[in-house]
């Protein structure tokens, strides 16, 4: 009897059991169409543009031989590419900069209950929500040599800090940075408003008990505790310099004496003014190659908590 | 240690973090300013004397004529925007509930794999992307766009879900399992339910960066006509290289439908930023 | 001028000018316009007599946006409206400012990529189209028109062979513009005391020091973006190396290390000495208020120039050619032709008629500011400049232009600016033969 109902409910466990199996079937099945766009549409996409960075397509008709590095070296020796990553460390340099610098010191103030946060708040995030095209439209505008920002710093008796801008031919891409992080800094202040919100008030008051004052509260305490928040900034501004074409596109193109090329920007030119498609494709590839250094860092850091 | 009475260094401090707060507001606004003030004068008044005076009169020309360029690209926005959201948060909202609730041997893995995906610089695939679309007959088309976001779209949603997802407690949906609520037993009768948020919240992450997308419409789908609002925009800046009073027009244009919806949805925008900051 | 900022941008076509130069010399040579007026009715009367068919759309991309050659294109297009009411042209122009990422050439490419051609589209006749879109396979071979139409009778063999490859035609071209014109401010010129415009390098920069002395700058450059001193350029390689060596360039034979480049492009350099002090921040579409405001006083550019200025009703500039380029003609030409798998093949076809017949052509080129590429002309529908224009094509020794689609594919003319570029914002010579050089080796120029 009681065998009988042992046996019973094993039959019946079993049968749950059956059933989770072939729900987790379900899942996998349900999961498999992205699966397959992931693996075709980013893995093997990388992987051909790889393949095609070396053969001899650098024309309008395909050519598949095989040519090794020979686009590589093409690319590393010209200066055009030279330049890009030159101005790559600029870009980076200046936007992160900025970013990570004004949006943690107006998160940091934003955090001293400000009276009407809510209205600073969405001032500083709304240019995240403008495109990177209408950014790049409206600060052409602001940095036209003849007026713009030159014509209101004159105004304010601030004439000379008129500056070409970005038709400078050595330093534009650093006013590039002036417009991409108008878009971009809300968004890093977010990030570090949420961070600083979620440290306990009493670490706070413990510090300031032990007579730290405001400056070494920051530096000691608070800097340290927001550090994956700016982690974080530091992978986000540093994907967005890797990638940098919209706003560029929209402002310059490749600059004068290609001061705002961009690899990205480059890449495009060689493949839809040039038709370069093997030679393109290497910029491609470096460009993954690049990110890589900020993927990897990354998955580690999400391993932890997805394990 | 210190006193907490009044005192005028606190006020002198306070000022100060008001008037670095209300200068930064100011400097975010300014390019906003003056793409309106500038859209709203006629070409005769935009000189660049007066870039930063207000318009004699409210002239709403400049407007419609940048309006009469662009509202087909504009409308392609939309036809654009609007179905791949809806279907990449579907997806996303998919995929996420498997990655959290029916974790197989090998799906963390496959899902830190997808996250590689929001790292693409896609000049990494473009070559490849024109190809195979061409192939399919989807290059130049709208469903050829709509695709490609779709899916450039999963690793994202599929983020964002999941960790909405993980914040309900396994041992819900466990109970259901034991009670023979099957796969989408539990996504419907479970987690959609609860989901709404995450839905609005991805939705309009989706929406944000698709309508603001410029470099995949302009490689699958640069003819003019067909072209995504922000490559007409830019085209727009290059056909009417003097008339700023044009170019700012359109430009606004372009950002008020994402503007407006931060402006009304403004605390579930700040949730997409957290939760698409790539915390998993 | 925003014109010619497209027009200009990133254009090439190759050497062919270099059989060109004989053929049309030796064409014209012997008066060549004579038996015209007779083919060219014939053509025009086959037409309208297949007008109801015509049904539908038909979709031309230009890059044809502003002043004159906006009523120029639409000239083409009342014309065509008149002959085929049904048929409902979609102007798709596309002005494209240079370097972005949005420019004409860029889209028309995605488009030809993806298999949606517009039904026609302009390009420069040369390499821009025989090495972008002929070798492509993506073009239709016109022999049947070019004999229906009796093309091969009134168009220069020399244009005949730049449309052509492997002895098939592949467009039709609308109008000749000529690239080395110095246009200079006749009221500077007496204000400085001098009778005639410089016709060498060296009378230029005597002239450029007298202008500097009443505080005048002496050039007109926008180079806000690559191209425009590119196109100046290309008229001072022109000048150093004489047509021969020049058209060397884009063959292999002449090297683009030679002594003459480098020294081309020392003058250059200097010449950017006199040059209007804010060039770097004027767009190519401003140009012509540098001049026609007289901030700056000579310019050397393209012949759609004229009509611009005029349009602005400025009257004190003249014309000669570009310092040491007299007797050469560097010329450039926009063409129409038969991408395969266009929606509106017939309509196409009956548009291509009408750019090639004698009406259109000279209802086209008057407004443009250009001459007809054809050898009959209607000489009194052209104004003085491009009367002496017509005269120029027939007795110049022609070469092609670099800038303009003349010389070199596309992906070299690209190259080519940059390197310009860098020159008149860096103002370093060896820096830009460097560039010069790395453009020159990726197009591997051979005989």
């Amino acid at each position: 009897m009681a065998s009988a109902q042992t046996r019973l409910s094993q039959a019946a466990a079993r049968k749950r059991k059956w059933h989770i199996n072939r729900d987790l079937l379900l899942a996998i099945v349900v999961l498999t169409p992205s699966i397959i766009a992931v693996a075709v549409f980013i893995y093997s996409f990388i992987g051909w543009t790889f393949w095609i960075s070396t053969v001899n397509w650098n024309d309008a008709l395909p050519d598949y031989t095989f040519v090794g590095l020979k686009n590589w070296l093409t690319i590393f020796k010209g200066t055009r590419f030279q330049t890009d990553l030159r101005n790559l460390v600029m870009y980076a340099t200046g936007f992160m900069t900025q970013c990570i610098v004004i949006g943690f010191l107006l998160a940091a103030l934003l955090d001293q209950r400000i009276r009407g946060e809510a209205i600073f708040r969405t001032i500083y995030i709304f240019p995240f929500a403008v495109s990177a095209i209408v950014t790049g439209v409206a600060w052409r505008w602001l940095m036209r040599p003849d007026t713009g920002l030159n014509l209101l710093l004159e105004q304010v008796g601030l004439g000379f800090l008129k500056s070409r801008w970005f038709s400078d031919p050595t330093w534009g891409m650093l006013f590039i940075t002036i417009a991409s992080s108008w878009q971009f800094t809300g968004y890093i202040m977010a990030l570090y408003l949420a961070g600083l919100r979620g440290i306990p008030g009493e670490i706070k008051e413990a510090a300031q008990m032990d007579g730290c004052n405001t400056w070494n509260l920051y530096r000691h305490v608070i800097i340290p505790m927001v550090a994956p928040v700016t982690f974080t900034a530091i992978v986000l501004t540093g994907m967005g310099a890797i990638r940098l074409f919209d706003i560029v596109a929209a402002m310059s193109g490749s600059g004068q004496a290609f001061s705002t090329d961009t690899l990205a920007f480059h890449m495009f030119e060689q493949t839809f003014t040039a038709n370069r498609f093997s030679i393109s494709a290497v910029l491609g590839a470096f460009m993954i190659i690049l990110s890589a250094f900020l993927v990897i860092p990354y998955l580690r850091s999400v391993r932890r908590e997805i394990y | 240690m210190r006193t907490p009475s009044f005192s005028f260094q606190v006020l002198w401090t306070r000022l100060a973090i008001y008037l670095v707060l209300i200068a930064f507001a100011l400097y975010f606004l300014m390019p906003i300013y003056v793409m309106v003030i500038t859209g709203l004068k006629p070409y005769t008044d935009v000189s660049v004397d007066r870039m930063w005076q207000l318009p004699r009169g409210l002239y709403l020309d400049s407007f419609a004529e940048a309006w009469g360029r662009v509202a087909p690209n504009f409308g392609n926005s939309v036809v654009i925007t609007v179905p791949s959201a809806i279907i990449s948060s579907f997806i996303g909202s998919l995929n996420g509930y498997i990655f959290s609730k029916w974790r197989f041997r090998g799906s963390n893995t496959i899902f830190l794999l997808f996250l590689v995906g929001m790292f693409l610089p896609y000049q990494g695939v473009l070559i490849p992307l024109v190809q195979t679309l061409q192939a399919f007959g989807l290059y130049g088309k709208l469903t050829g766009l709509i695709f490609i976001h779709c899916i450039f779209g999963i690793p994202i949603t599929a983020l964002m879900f999941r960790s909405y997802y993980q914040g309900i407690p396994d041992e819900l949906t466990d109970a259901a399992k034991i009670d023979g609520c099957g796969f989408f037993g539990i996504y419907q009768y479970i987690l959609l339910p609860i989901a709404a948020p995450a839905f609005a919240v991805v939705l309009l992450w989706q929406f944000t960066t698709i309508w603001n997308d410029f470099i995949i419409g302009i490689i699958v789908l640069s003819n003019p006509n067909l072209a995504p609002i922000n490559v007409a925009v830019q085209n727009l800046a290059g056909s009417f290289t003097t008339e700023w009073n044009i170019q700012m027009a359109g430009a606004f244009i372009a950002a008020l439908p994402t503007i407006v919806v931060y402006l009304l949805l403004g605390k579930l925008f700040m949730r997409g930023l957290l939760a698409g900051s790539l915390k998993g | 001028m925003a014109m010619n900022r497209k027009l200009t941008r990133r254009q090439s076509l190759k050497l062919l000018w270099m059989g060109t130069a004989g053929a049309t010399l030796a064409a014209c040579a012997v008066p060549p316009a004579q038996a015209p007026a007779p083919t060219q009715p014939a053509a025009a009367t086959s037409q309208p007599a297949e007008p109801a068919a015509a049904g539908g759309k038909l979709e031309i991309f230009s890059w044809w946006t502003s002043g004159g050659e906006v009523e120029a294109l639409n000239a083409l297009y009342d014309l065509y409206k008149k002959k085929y009411p049904g048929v409902e042209i979609v102007n798709a122009a596309l002005a494209g400012g240079a370097g972005q990422g949005g420019n004409m050439k860029a889209v028309l490419k995605t488009r030809m990529l993806g298999g949606d051609p517009p039904d026609s589209f302009q390009v420069h006749l040369g390499q821009e189209l025989i090495a972008d879109h002929v070798v492509a396979n993506r073009m239709e071979a016109l022999d049947d028109l070019y004999k229906s139409e009796g093309w091969n009778e009134v168009f220069p063999k020399g244009i005949i062979d730049l449309a052509s490859y492997q002895g098939h035609p592949y467009s039709v071209p609308v109008n000749i513009h000529r690239s080395n014109v110095l246009w200079y401010n006749t009221k500077h010129m007496q204000d400085v005391g001098v009778s005639k415009p410089p016709e060498t390098w060296d009378e230029w920069f005597e002239y450029a020091e007298q202008l500097k002395a009443k505080g005048i700058p002496a050039l007109a450059v926008a180079e806000n973006e690559p191209g425009f001193s590119a196109h100046v350029f290309e008229n001072v390689l022109v000048a150093t190396l004489g047509p021969e060596k020049y058209l060397g360039l884009f063959n292999g034979s002449t090297k683009w290390d030679d002594e003459g480049v480098k020294q081309s492009a020392e003058i250059l350099n200097k010449a950017m000495d006199y040059a209007e002090p804010d060039y770097t921040s004027v767009a190519w579409g401003d140009i012509n208020d540098v001049i026609s405001g007289g901030k700056a006083s000579t310019m050397i550019m393209g012949d759609w120039t004229h009509g611009l200025l005029k349009a602005k009703g400025f009257t004190d500039y003249h014309w000669a050619p570009a310092p040491g380029t007299k007797g050469i003609f560097v010329a450039l030409s926009d063409s129409f032709g038969l991408p395969k798998g266009a929606k509106d093949r017939d309509n196409v076809i009956n548009w291509l008629k009408l750019c090639g017949s004698r009406e259109g052509q000279d209802a086209f080129n008057p407004l443009k500011g250009s001459i007809s590429a054809r050898n009959d002309p209607d000489l009194s529908k052209y104004d003085d400049y491009l009367k002496e224009a017509i005269q120029d094509w027939k007795s110049n020794t022609i070469v092609g232009s670099i800038q303009h689609g003349a010389a070199a594919k596309q992906s070299f003319v690209n190259d080519y600016d940059n390197a310009i570029n860098y020159l008149v914002t860096k103002r370093d010579v060896d820096g830009t033969m460097t560039k010069l050089l790395e453009a020159a080796d990726l197009a591997e120029f051979k005989m």
